[in-house]
């Protein structure tokens, strides 16, 4: 990363985009409240600039606002926005739109549904340069032009196609083509990878980065995701409850952050392969701000370890940390001797037990869809030690999910599939299994506010739970029902409120106590902190392992997040396609040589150290499970594809190393030879 | 595609037979003595007798079912009680009649209610908004036979500017056929109106805050083509399949609509068979009416595929 | 818009970590309540469901003092004095029988006002059940059921009431049945979809795996999150139970005479409007036009505050 701030002095023309002391308010029940504190920011040209903060800091609302389009309900109270030097704010609807149409573009989350359902590919690109030139002469084959700079292989018949024919990552390219078609001097990102898949994600964020550099464009690039900013970006800021608290150079926040905030922000994420059972996660106590809600002189203050009087008196000035380097706290100079909020971790014994609590072999699960018949797990097999995790990871439509359903007997496996608890094959649905089963295997879901009844208090869910799994009543089990709150961290003075009162991380304690309400032998774990906040993702991971070192409970923890999985797993498998590709302990899974798809899927993720390996890069698309490939179903994608062996014949799930199972026909000592350098990418 | 349509066909065809058994079961079943119903608590018993043997109400329910049935299949929809004529010279004259009037209403509604609903849409929550939607609401929850009613009082009546009837004089042009039909067609437009303004409104508001209108907005289209262009050509799909639906709707309407304004319609021929508890014109009449409705929906279907992409290139993956 | 919004929402946002106290709600039960008084406070704020009520209280009011109002005895009649014009002695005229009609359009709500909610309840009652049952169990049931729906729809209402009229017999109680049978399944049909979206929630799932029964599931975790769409189902299908009740009447094979129906009064009198005598059928025309938009604009109300 190269961390280039801009000299002022060499700088002739006007920044790219300039918000000088800005304050937004949405109007909501007849009350303004303030989202945007006067935020004061300015992106250079050719710059790249990323704003980070978490749910609620308004770095959504600072983006729409730079392309002055807010919600209806949406009003600048005050300051100004510059773009390319020009005033925004005092502009009519036409000189706006003509900004929109030839300086400021914007991308964002969710690509299929920014893009018309109802209109081919190519007209909407096209309509771009129709507008930018007033006639459409031309405009179709500058379309083409566009879609083949944004790497699409095929432009021409991309764009007689309607964007439900395409996938998420390929529609993200087009709104990119399109957002750049004009050449804007300033590109907006707001969230451009969020949802696409780790490999799709790496893709997109090259190729973000290779075209930024060819039109020369200056970016804000807004992600609450630290590991894609220190990829993506040059400087940086931090926003908390509208206040921009932190900005520098991305390395030199990174290595030095000298806000509270930030450096609580970079101390909740697991970085640098660091395990549960050597450190905790560090949290940043209490919960973020709602919209528009009092605050002291200094936003942080009523969260920070650091505070003083003088904080809740006198609002921060910017200090200057270094050069470009400026932090809004007054202790800035001791920002990183902001006490730990957690302890040492907890000793998470060795199970004395050998023989598995959960062992599964031969799953398979099909899927019937209008004839197709669609294999959404293959022959896949584990076994789970108490008080163990397995850690699950792949990419969309790996089965996953399927596998988790299966497992709790919410959804059946096909014939055959043999899923046994304590040595006893469970019966394939739930109501056909023990209650002591039952019990014995519980899941954390993955969205709260879907998981728990929303016309229900917390009282009656977590009761419902115990009398159902343990056949308690009356006193006995209310004495219960305190005790598990207790032991998820849940406030018994909260108990009698209804789901809607509480904040994310409040709902997601409630979900975890109820899946411990039977004192569980398994926990499948489906995304449970990926609809969270990074700081309460933090306080939840602690608690789930907190859990593990006092109850012996296993778990099966799905995710995306690499750096979770790795924190939290004993050993991790790997699925693609259903089928599973790698299955060993976590480090040796991490470390060379690995299975190629999992050597692919973690070069892709980026990570807040900045210290990138070299992405590998996979070529096409993940394929359908309606249509797998033949023979090994990766061998589409791989970057070590041997020949045609690959393609005709399914490697065995064999053990390389002891304990490290792989599906691949390369040993181990060829692949640990072949891993010293990176793949030569495929044609 | 084809698949769609297909399928579609088929579910409309097992529809048309549980409907035939409804109606079957709800005018020879239910009623019992078919015969004795027909002709009253004085009729002779073997005046009743005959009748049933000449409807072939004596034979065994599953034989009369069949009978009918494999009536329908070789075009003969029986032979109505009351006149002694054919149903088929009963109903299908009367079916073109009230295609008539309802064609003339849809060429009146389809265009007004969309344009109220999109216009309701773009000022959503504001005067013009209210006016709309209140209004076409209230329009709509007012029976139809208030509607005539209220109407022929003055137009016909009071204002004297149109005629009180639908039937015009045998042998009159086009346009004074429509000059009689213009008040009942309005009463249909005025109950109409509602349904299809709502449903314009509600697929444009939804499409007005679409992640696409988004988009479009910040590609800096003017806000003119972004309507046209973006919002309206998904908006207007949902409302196609409803505007089909009101027809079965409609015919319903007709019933009271063609007794006020006395229109030799299928509503009144409906309305007299069952007066006159004339079965067989009735079962048939039912059925036709269902025909219609699914022949109706149908079509929607089919255009709501020829416009929906999504549905028309049906995905790959 | 809704993506950058921000969270905007009514709920209190208690503290997330355990180590920060002093939470910012209160105990539960009282928050029932808060949500009940949100509603009802968006509800009274409604011109729409203001108007509607003060509409269907008026009839409501007539419907039961209607004989303490009424000038005189809706049912007298009196043959010298038929069909004589609005004066100061009958404000509306009277009808072919001399019977008053100001006095018969005051006390008309009545039958209606009794039948619409009987028949509308029993369908909402019926629609629930099956809406739930088939939302929750799909498959073949659902398929059937589904089917047969159609086939139900298919037929406009007035003329499923025709077809049971002459199956049945005119009378009240076939009136309530012919509605219940109709509108049930389309009642079925909106608690199905609400049903349909509230099972992807994992809360069903949870419900499933602490062993819960069926029936507990349905009735004990999903009906309470539907109850929003039901009370508006309820209130919308009453407008249409009006609709149908008055235009049946109004064919003759509704509410049976003598009772001073609207429906009724204008079947028995809409044939002599071209002989100028329009104020028997005018009122009455004005009096159920007056009753269905005020119960829209109730339930136009009612849906706006809980669709929020």
């Amino acid at each position: 990363m190269s961390a280039t701030a801009p000299e002022p002095t060499a700088v002739q023309t006007a920044p790219a985009l300039e918000l000088r002391d800005l304050e937004v308010a949405y109007r909501v029940r007849g009350v303004w409240r303030e989202v945007l504190r006067g935020v004061t920011l300015s992106i250079a040209r050719n710059e790249a600039y990323g704003l980070v903060g978490e749910s609620g800091c308004g770095k959504s609302t600072a983006a729409f606002a730079a392309l002055r389009y807010l919600p209806r309900n949406g009003r600048v109270m005050s300051g100004s926005i510059l773009v390319d030097g020009e005033d925004l704010l005092s502009m009519n609807e036409s000189q706006v739109r003509q900004l929109r149409v030839s300086k400021v573009s914007m991308v964002y989350q969710n690509p299929t549904a920014a893009l018309n359902p109802s209109i081919r590919i190519g007209d909407q690109v096209a309509e771009v340069y129709a507008l930018a030139d007033g006639g459409s002469d031309g405009s179709d084959e500058r379309a083409r032009e566009m879609l083949s700079k944004v790497q699409i292989a095929d432009p021409a018949s991309v764009m007689r196609r309607y964007p439900h024919q395409l996938s998420g990552g390929m529609n993200q390219r087009v709104v990119i083509a399109m957002a750049l078609a004009t050449n804007p001097s300033l590109l907006i990102l707001d969230e451009p990878t969020t949802g696409l898949d780790a490999t799709v994600e790496g893709e997109v964020l090259d190729l973000i980065k290779t075209l930024r550099e060819e039109f020369e464009t200056s970016l804000l690039f807004i992600t609450h995701n630290l590991g894609v900013m220190a990829k993506m970006c040059e400087r940086m800021g931090v926003l908390y409850a509208g206040r921009l608290v932190e900005e520098g150079p991305v390395a030199d926040v990174f290595d030095r952050p000298s806000h509270p905030y930030t450096v609580g922000l970079l101390r909740c994420i697991p970085r640098g392969g660091v395990r549960k059972d050597k450190e905790t996660l560090d949290t940043i106590p209490g919960f973020l701000p709602q919209l528009g809600a009092d605050l002291p002189a200094c936003v942080f203050a009523d969260r920070c370890g650091l505070a003083e009087d003088i904080c809740r008196q006198q609002e921060p000035p910017f200090h200057r940390v270094s050069e470009g380097h400026c932090s809004r706290c007054h202790f800035y100079d001791r920002a990183h001797t902001l006490p730990r909020t957690t302890g040492a971790p907890p000793v998470l014994g060795e199970s004395a037990r050998q023989e598995p609590v959960l062992q599964a072999r031969g799953v398979q699960k099909t899927f019937h869809q209008e004839g197709h018949a669609i294999h959404a797990l293959n022959d896949v097999e584990f076994a789970l030690k108490e008080g163990e995790t397995l850690g699950l990871v792949g990419e969309s439509g790996s089965g996953k999910t399927t596998l988790a359903r299966l497992l709790i007997g919410l959804s059946p496996p096909d014939e055959g599939s043999v899923v046994e608890l304590d040595g006893a094959q469970l019966a394939p649905t739930v109501s056909k299994r023990e209650r002591d089963q039952v019990r014995a295997l519980q899941i954390v879901f993955q969205n709260p506010d879907s998981a728990l009844n929303r016309r229900f208090s917390i009282h009656r869910i977590l009761g419902r739970a115990l009398t159902m799994l343990t056949g308690q009543r009356g006193e006995e089990r209310e004495e219960h029902l305190r005790q598990l709150a207790h032991s998820v961290r849940f406030d018994v003075r909260l108990i009698g409120a209804r789901p809607a009162q509480l904040s994310g991380g409040l709902k997601q304690r409630v979900a975890i106590a109820r899946a411990f309400a039977g004192d569980p032998r398994i926990v499948v774990c489906d995304e449970p902190t990926s609809a969270l906040d990074v700081s309460v993702q933090a306080a939840i991971l602690n608690l789930l392992v907190e859990l593990q070192a006092k109850q012996k409970v296993a778990y099966l923890f799905i995710s995306h997040d690499l750096g979770v999985v790795r924190y939290l797993s004993d050993r991790i498998a790997v699925l693609y396609l259903g089928r599973l590709m790698e299955l060993g302990p976590a480090d040796q899974v991490f470390e060379s040589p690995q299975h190629p798809y999992t050597e692919a899927l973690a070069s892709a993720v980026p990570t807040a150290e900045g210290t990138e390996r070299e992405r590998i890069r996979l070529v096409g698309e993940i394929p359908s499970a309606a249509s797998p490939p033949s023979g090994c179903v990766f061998h589409t994608r791989c970057p070590r594809y041997i020949g045609d062996v690959c393609k005709t014949e399914e490697p065995e799930l064999k053990e390389v190393e002891p304990g490290h199972f792989w599906r691949c026909h390369y040993s181990a000592e060829q692949l640990r030879e072949l891993q010293k350098t990176p793949p030569k990418p495929r044609v | 595609m084809t698949r769609f349509i297909a399928k579609r066909l088929g579910l409309g065809l097992i529809t048309l037979w549980l409907l035939s058994v409804l109606v079957f079961f709800g005018t020879q079943v239910l009623p019992g003595d078919v015969a004795r119903r027909i002709l009253g608590p004085f009729a002779s018993p073997s005046a009743v007798t005959a009748l049933n043997k000449q409807l072939g109400t004596d034979k065994s329910v599953f034989v009369q079912y069949l009978n009918w049935i494999t009536g329908l299949f070789h075009g003969d929809l029986g032979t109505s009680v009351a006149t002694r004529t054919s149903v088929s010279s009963i109903v299908f004259p009367a079916l073109w009649h009230s295609a008539k009037l309802a064609i003339l209403a849809f060429i009146i509604v389809v265009p007004l209610g969309i344009l109220g609903g999109v216009l309701a849409a773009l000022y959503e929550g504001r005067f013009r908004d209210r006016l709309i939607s209140v209004g076409g609401l209230s329009a709509t929850t007012v029976p139809e036979f208030v509607w005539s009613v209220v109407f022929i009082l003055v137009f016909a009546l009071w204002l004297g500017i149109l005629p009180s009837t639908a039937t015009a004089p045998p042998g009159s042009g086009f346009l004074t056929q429509i000059e009689y039909l213009v008040l009942p067609a309005l009463c249909l437009v005025f109950v109409l109106f509602g349904y299809i303004a709502r449903m314009a409104r509600a697929g444009t508001i939804e499409s007005l805050e679409a992640d696409y209108t988004r988009t479009a907005v910040i590609k800096g289209l003017p806000y003119r083509t972004v309507v046209r262009r973006h919002v309206l050509r998904n908006s207007l799909l949902p409302t196609i399949a409803v505007v089909a639906t009101q027809a079965g709707y409609l015919i319903g309407g007709l019933v009271a609509i063609e007794l006020v304004f006395n229109y030799q319609g299928i509503g009144q021929v409906l309305y007299r068979a069952a007066i006159q508890k004339d079965f067989p014109v009735l079962q048939s009449a039912v059925l036709i009416v269902g025909v219609v409705y699914l022949v109706a929906t149908l079509l929607a279907d089919l255009a709501y595929s020829l416009l929906n992409p999504r549905i028309r290139f049906e995905s790959s993956s | 818009m809704s993506s950058f919004g921000e969270p905007i929402g009514s709920s209190v946002t208690a503290a997330d970590s355990p180590a920060v106290a002093e939470p910012t709600v209160g105990p539960g039960p009282d928050e029932a309540k808060v949500i009940r008084r949100e509603h009802l406070a968006l509800l009274l704020r409604s011109k729409t469901f203001i108007a509607g009520a003060l509409i269907l209280g008026f009839w409501i009011v007539c419907a039961i003092f209607g004989n303490l109002i009424a000038p005189d005895d809706p049912l007298r009649t009196n043959p010298v004095a038929a069909l004589q014009a609005p004066s100061s002695a009958h404000l509306f005229g009277t009808d072919t029988l001399g019977r008053d009609v100001l006095s018969r359009v005051l006390v008309g709500a009545r039958d209606i006002l009794i039948v619409a909610p009987l028949a509308t309840l029993l369908a909402t009652a019926m629609g629930t059940l099956l809406g739930l049952v088939t939302g929750y169990f799909r498959g073949f049931v659902d398929d059937s059921l589904g089917r047969l729906i159609d086939a139900i729809l298919a037929v406009p209402v007035v003329i499923v009431g025709l077809l049971s009229m002459v199956a049945l017999g005119p009378s009240t109680v076939t009136v309530i049945f012919v509605i219940a049978v109709v509108f049930t399944p389309v009642i079925a049909r909106t608690v199905r979809a609400a049903v349909l979206s509230e099972v992807q929630y994992e809360y069903v799932a949870a419900a499933r795996l602490r062993n819960e029964r069926a029936p507990y599931i349905l009735f004990g975790e999903i009906l309470p999150n539907v109850m929003g769409p039901v009370l508006v189902e309820f209130t919308v299908r009453l407008g249409y139970a009006i609709f149908t009740i008055a235009t049946l009447s109004f064919l003759g094979f509704g509410i049976q005479p003598p009772a001073p129906d609207w429906g009724l009064q204008i079947y028995q009198h809409y044939g002599l409007i071209s002989g100028g005598y329009w104020w028997p059928v005018l009122f009455p025309a004005l009096a159920i036009a007056s009753l269905v938009i005020g119960v829209n604009l109730l339930s136009d109300g009612i849906s706006q505050a809980f669709e929020r």
